[in-house]
């Protein structure tokens, strides 16, 4: 039994979620075989070479793949399928976007998100926001799944793997990649960061979120946000935590003028510890926190940062 | 050009779902229903794309019982021309949800299908980019900006690393984001409108399509709940708490 992991990356450095995504994989049991599509990605397949319980590295680095485009990475991942009774992706935008076309093209249903493998066909996945925990048994002969990376501990990277290339490009021909505008920022990624700051719609705007970085710089935090503050335009979308948007599970988590609708705490509620500064006393968020601070954000927050 | 909206009756965002005491599933017995919000987004998409003269028809489809007419209308209110419903009592998986609307786009022959990206229930994230695979389309989803040019469209997704755009040959599929748009509150007039509107039952049994589920659900349990903590009084108490209590800083 073979299980096929999709390696998430940017063509120059692998994502740690892929660590936590084969963990899962060493959960349903089986040879580990990592997949790396993308185009000038060898730096890409020599970190995936060393993710312990890893036996192969299959390399699909082709111009067809640079972008990852769905059209292309599915005719892919489909064509490779025979071989696994599993396809794994990390349930992050690309793996979210393709894994579905997969499934389809195979046939199969998909199970989406899985935070818990209990056994080789039998996986747990929140439902209604996290409000609910779904215990679900695949009835298919090939499984397509998506993996939460905040339900699975990151594997080692030790180990050694070999590399394989392949040499067959796929372009279905209908869809081109235009432009990326892509957030720069210097901080840790969301997704990956002990320390997660986020603000809401009580930051007022944009330029207070510099507040937040303040802190976010001494503790080495990342910047996160509420989908109010993201609708408001005060930061970008990439900055959103929450059901439809990024799921953290950091640490700690700080929650700034945020109120804790259920789509946030469903994408936080899973953090170590949560901090909420908010001056509504009443505010939902207060009710998942570990530590609250009842108070105006403009005056805690300076103090916060000064005396960190 | 026609524009295809499958849309998806469920739960009210507002409302937190509750599990049945047997762990079957959860309970939605008197449980406020509504439009799920994403696919809201998609008929306000589609709706502004016939008012820009892009569109020509608006055609709306659901798959469900009886109930999801009444999303169904609240659609026709907001803009669309007319519906369909894929009558159904089963609660089918995104496949076979996939599989009954490819035959609705085979006979309507839309250039756009715009669906939400997810349902706000079962939190799948599957049908479009499902769809676009058995038709063959190409597939622009997490749309935040929706622009026809010609015989293609450009999609901006919102991505983990911010945005990415695409340009997809026509027909496509497109999911919805978020920020795509704000839907519109349907007027009165045009709620009154929405009832005269052609709606067309089809039943599911008749698209000859093995509709058998892909996996048994086996329980349904309500997730660890957090104990709320304590309010603390100063900033100081909160660092302290934070290095010698919880110990997550330094």
């Amino acid at each position: 039994m073979s299980i096929l992991v999709f390696a998430e990356h940017d063509n120059s450095t692998l994502k740690a979620d892929t660590l936590k995504t084969v963990a899962a994989a060493q959960a349903i049991g089986g040879d580990i075989h990592v997949l790396v599509a993308g185009s000038d990605c060898q730096s890409v397949a020599q970190e995936a070479a060393k993710i312990n319980g890893v036996t192969k590295v299959i390399v699909a680095d082709n111009a067809a793949y640079e972008h990852q485009l769905a059209e292309n990475i599915s005719l892919l991942v489909t064509e490779l399928a025979g071989d696994y009774e599993h396809i794994l992706a990390t349930a992050l935008t690309t793996g979210k976007n393709f894994m579905p076309r997969v499934a389809a093209l195979l046939d199969v249903a998909q199970i989406s998100d899985i935070i818990a493998v209990e056994s080789a066909d039998t996986f747990v996945r929140p439902i209604y926001a996290g409000n609910a925990i779904a215990t679900v048994q695949s009835l298919d002969g090939k499984k397509v799944i998506t993996v939460r990376s905040t339900g699975f501990d990151a594997v080692a990277t030790d180990g050694s793997a070999e590399i394989v290339a392949l040499d067959s490009a796929t372009d279905a021909g209908i869809s081109t990649h235009v432009k990326d505008e892509l957030s720069v920022s210097e901080r840790p990624d969301l997704g990956a960061a002990s320390v997660v700051i986020s603000g809401g719609r009580g930051m007022q705007n944009g330029d207070n979120f510099k507040l937040l970085e303040g802190i976010a710089d001494k503790l080495g935090a990342a910047v996160g946000a509420s989908r109010a503050a993201v609708d408001a335009g005060f930061v970008p979308n990439d900055m959103q935590v929450g059901q439809t948007g990024k799921i953290v599970a950091p640490d700690l988590y700080i929650a700034v003028g945020i109120s804790g609708a259920i789509q946030h705490l469903a994408g936080m509620k899973d953090s170590k510890i949560i901090v909420a500064i908010n001056k509504d006393a009443e505010a939902p968020i207060f009710q998942v926190a570990d530590y609250g601070i009842v108070g105006d954000l403009f005056d805690v927050l300076p103090e916060l940062e000064g005396k960190l | 050009m026609k524009v295809l909206v499958p849309i998806k009756r469920v739960i009210d965002y507002n409302v937190k779902v509750r599990v049945k005491a047997d762990n079957s599933n959860v309970d939605l017995a008197n449980v406020k229903m509504a439009i799920n919000p994403f696919c809201e987004i998609a008929v306000e998409e589609a709706v502004r794309l016939k008012e820009a003269g892009t569109a020509t028809e608006v055609i709306t489809v659901s798959i469900g019982d009886k109930s999801c007419q009444e999303q169904l209308r609240t659609a026709l209110a907001l803009g669309a021309d007319r519906a369909i419903q894929i009558e159904t009592d089963e609660n089918l998986d995104a496949l076979n949800i996939a599989k009954l609307l490819k035959k609705i786009v085979e006979e309507e022959e839309p250039q756009l299908v715009i669906l939400g990206k997810q349902s706000i229930d079962s939190d799948n994230n599957q049908t479009g980019q499902m769809l676009a695979a058995l038709t063959g389309m190409p597939q622009g989803t997490f749309a935040s900006e929706v622009k026809v040019e010609g015989d293609k469209v450009n999609v901006t997704r919102e991505v983990d690393s911010g945005l990415q755009t695409v340009s997809l040959n026509l027909p496509a599929i497109v999911t919805t984001d978020l920020r795509l748009n704000e839907p519109r509150y349907a007027k009165l007039p045009n709620i009154m409108k929405a009832k005269r509107k052609p709606l067309v039952v089809m039943p599911a049994a008749d698209f000859g399509i093995d509709l058998s589920p892909r996996s048994t659900l086996l329980k349904v349990t309500p997730p660890a709940t957090r104990q709320a903590g304590i309010i603390v009084d100063s900033v100081d108490t909160l660092i302290e708490k934070l290095k010698n209590e919880a110990k997550v800083i330094s």
